[in-house]
């Protein structure tokens, strides 16, 4: 199949639309904001507007977050969101980018320039007066969630070891998000996963560009996916047994599906290679639990923690792989929340004109998060955990973070 | 590697037949996931508990008429399951809509019995019988007040006060009507955003004070379903005690507000219980050995996954959810597991009769099953809700005792044929 021929599929799907509003129910923000009219109007009614070669007829659609919920939960299989995302970036085309989303969208730049001088770019975050300058000149929001930059970048610290040789191999694919701010969960990975007699391969790897995707700059994310999946295929085309997993649950969506069907990037071998040997790390550990093949040495945790499933790991459409892993746990108490979104998606929520829409979408799960009387809060996406921990005061971690500690790793 | 996940029973598809099924598959102590392509049929539902309303004739006591209905039809589902299987059914879903571990919609009830229907106004002000009710709605049961006064806003455009008053009127109510103004930040407002306005206090004080002074003496309140999404209990009562009288809902077009409730409480239900739900996995392929199901394949991001069992509720619907198919030449399919159908009319016979609204040749078409409800050919699937054959629930006003009736089945001879742990099935 071509990628003119998906793509046309793709839009196709907007015949199947029923109305049935299902979609607008569940849409996070067109629910606390009416600048989206929702994933309905925006998507299958308006497209039929959109005529190739004339100006889009709205703009609202530039509120949509991507989160894709729409997608998941339209019983007729309507890409919403896929159509939605592609709008967006004909939407974006027409009237350019701002240079604030050519910045923020570089995860690899920001960590580069950022890590080696980790201490003092920390500091500058956290600077009040740069922060309100940085919202004038690039609008982005002077209280959004700014993470700090780790002192050594996981790489690194994978660099300076070797997995024991089992002969299981595995890819890890980290993600920006481990590399430059979170390296200990990348670590706690490596060791779950060679705990468990897998030998951790780490490629040189960058972003998976879904930063630029969902900011509609769909060219260079183009560039920074293939160039991903280039540096990633090497290590599975020739091994049908070897995988690869991410913790990164929104950059393995990326890698498995949005990639191919919003960027059109269908056709592309090493892409869909590398789309179906992808694996998030909750899902691939759920099913080597259910093989017989996960080690159940567990030690008790005696924590009460919030699980929230973020959007993107939501799309990986495996439900919720973390909350039977949980369960595995003696002395840990889960409660399940059940807000749709944090609000952030990804970028979305640091742009200064929808810090305060991101904040509504997030008000729902924070209040929960409050009420539950837990601890801690999982949540398998770092953009989120950031968002959570800016919206209610809690650490927030991932999910395999008590899978670590009920090991004794 | 070739993913696969284990589960004593895997239930297809997300309504009020698979989310009970499964609920209920897990309060018995099985392990089991429901996988859905999508929400089910609930948002698009009143999210009344309608068990039989028509046979032919306007049903006045399910109780009574179910077992006359089972004699006439005995391919209908009623007639497989029995009286008993329903009002068991119906006993346990108030039971835990009232005292669910975590009920998510505090002090919300249902009101009614199987003993007598109860004629709640439609949007369009016909009168419409269902055995259980939300308590938002049960004050529109036209036995129960002499006067009303339907109110609506400009700001909704599926609902119109005068219609629903003129033809309850027409019904022999005295109705009259009244507008009163909401203040809507979009054109397309619907029933949703309202409700959550309700749910805060301020708002629904503020409005029911606008709204007591359009009121007289003695006339009873009729909305449109949108009081509250989060806490309705708490806002029908507050606006009820505001306004000093009994106020209703009246259920309209999607989104159904009372649906989501439903669907809430069924979901938290199957959560609280253990029970796993997948979202977005459609169902695309199964694995067969002989004349039992071994797996199923279901969508998900990169690869289908894989969910094994030794036994699988089908629960995805009929014609209306795309369960089942008519195709360009005039085939009918079950589309999940490619089950046989029963009820096609035959080759001679007509395919649709010139009656728009009477009944449709193909209205009865669903999966063969034997008298268990099992699957034809396929030993180990159990068939529950839209997709079984014989009823034309939208006529009968039978959808959701079908559903809850035929999923508490399924669950029950699942559990009492594959050994759960003793004492979990209650």
């Amino acid at each position: 199949m071509t990628d003119g021929v998906l793509g046309e599929l793709m839009r196709g799907s907007l015949d199947h639309c029923v109305k049935c509003t299902i979609c607008e129910t569940q849409c996070p923000v067109s629910n606390v904001t009416p600048l989206f009219p929702g994933p309905k109007f925006a998507g299958p009614q308006a497209e039929r507007y959109r005529v190739a070669g004339e100006p889009s007829v709205d703009s609202s659609v530039d509120y949509c977050s991507g989160c894709g919920i729409c997608s998941m939960v339209c019983p007729q299989g309507v890409k919403i969101a896929e159509i939605n995302s592609q709008a967006r970036n004909r939407l974006k085309q027409q009237k350019g980018f701002p240079l604030r989303d050519r910045i923020i969208t570089r995860p690899t730049w920001l960590g580069r320039a950022g890590s080696p001088v980790a201490p003092l770019a920390n500091l500058t975050i956290d600077m009040r007066p740069l922060r309100i300058l940085g919202e004038k000149l690039l609008k982005i929001h002077r209280d959004a969630p700014a993470p700090e930059f780790a002192r050594q970048r996981f790489s690194r610290w994978a660099k300076g070891r070797t997995s024991p040789a089992t002969g299981r191999k595995i890819v890890y694919f980290h993600g920006c998000g481990t590399e430059y701010y979170e390296p200990w969960e990348g670590q706690k990975v490596v060791q779950i996963l060679e705990h468990n007699g897998f030998e951790v391969v780490v490629p040189k790897q960058d972003c998976c560009g879904l930063p630029l995707q969902s900011s509609g700059l769909f060219d260079d994310a183009r560039k920074v996916v293939l160039r991903l999946a280039r540096a990633l295929v090497p290590y599975v085309r020739d091994d049908p047994d070897t995988i690869i997993v991410g913790n990164a649950t929104s950059c393995t969506l990326m890698l498995k599906r949005e990639a191919r069907e919003i960027l059109s990037l269908e056709d592309d071998p090493d892409l869909k290679l590398v789309s179906e040997r992808t694996y998030d790390i909750c899902e691939l550990l759920l099913e080597l639990h259910h093989r017989g093949e996960l080690k159940s040495d567990f030690k008790p945790v005696n924590e009460h923690i919030f699980y929230h499933a973020p959007c993107q790991q939501q799309g990986h459409w495996i439900g919720k792989p973390a909350l039977e892993l949980f369960a595995l746990i003696p002395g840990l108490e889960v409660t399940e929340g059940n807000a749709r979104c944090c609000g952030i998606a990804g970028t979305y929520g640091l742009k200064a004109e929808k810090y305060d829409i991101a904040m509504a979408v997030g008000a729902d799960l924070f209040a929960q998060v409050r009420d539950s009387g837990a601890t801690e809060v999982a949540c398998d996406s770092e953009t989120c955990r950031w968002q959570i921990t800016h919206g209610t005061g809690e650490k927030s971690v991932h999910p395999i973070d008590y899978l670590h500690r009920a090991y004794g790793l | 590697m070739r993913g696969e996940l284990k589960y004593d029973a895997v239930v297809i598809g997300a309504g009020t037949a698979g989310l009970v099924a499964g609920a209920r598959l897990a309060e018995g102590g099985a392990r089991v996931c429901v996988l859905a392509k999508g929400v089910g049929s609930t948002h698009l539902a009143p999210g009344t508990i309608d068990v039989l309303g028509y046979a032919p004739e306007r049903v006045t006591s399910p109780a009574a008429a179910v077992d006359e209905l089972a004699a006439a039809r005995p391919d209908h589902p009623y007639a497989r399951l029995g009286f008993e299987a329903i009002a068991e059914a119906v006993r346990w879903f108030s039971e835990r809509v009232e005292s669910g571990p975590r009920p998510p919609l505090p002090e919300y009830r249902y009101v009614g019995d199987l003993e007598r229907n109860i004629l709640l106004p439609t949007a369009v002000g016909a009168l419409r019988p269902s055995a259980l009710v939300p308590e938002t709605m049960a004050a529109g049961d036209s036995a129960s007040h002499d006067r009303v006064c339907i109110v609506g806003t400009r700001s909704l455009r599926d609902f119109h006060p005068a219609l629903c008053a003129a033809n309850l009127r027409r019904a022999g109510i005295d109705a009259r009507s009244v507008e009163i103004e909401i203040e809507v930040e979009r054109a397309d407002q619907n029933t949703l955003e309202l409700a959550r306005r309700f749910d805060d206090p301020a708002w629904r004080a503020a409005f029911a004070g606008r709204l007591a002074l359009k009121l007289q003496a003695h006339e009873s309140v009729g909305l449109p379903a949108m009081l509250g999404i989060r806490d309705p209990h708490g806002a029908w009562s507050d606006v009820q005690h505001r306004l000093g009288r009994p106020v209703f809902e009246i259920p309209g077009l999607p989104p159904s507000v009372p649906g989501m409730r439903l669907y809430e409480i069924l979901r938290s239900t199957l959560r609280n219980a253990g029970g796993r739900l997948v979202l977005g996995a459609e169902v695309v392929s199964c694995e067969r050995d002989g004349s039992r199901v071994v797996s199923v394949a279901a969508r998900s991001a990169g690869h289908d996954a894989h969910y094994a069992a030794p036994w699988f509720v089908l629960a995805s619907g009929g014609f209306g959810s795309g369960g089942i198919e008519l195709d360009s030449r005039w085939a009918a399919h079950e589309r999940v597991l490619g089950l046989e159908l029963r009820g096609l009319p035959g080759p001679d016979q007509p395919r649709f009769v010139g009656d728009y609204l009477a009944e449709q040749p193909m209205a009865r078409v669903g999966v063969a099953v034997d008298g268990e409800l099992r699957a034809e050919g396929a030993d180990n699937v159990m068939v529950a809700g839209a997709a079984l054959p014989g009823a034309v629930p939208w006529r009968e006003g039978s959808g959701e005792g079908i559903a809850l009736a035929s999923g508490s089945h399924a669950a029950q001879l699942v559990l009492s044929r594959s050994g759960a742990p003793a004492g979990a099935a209650a």
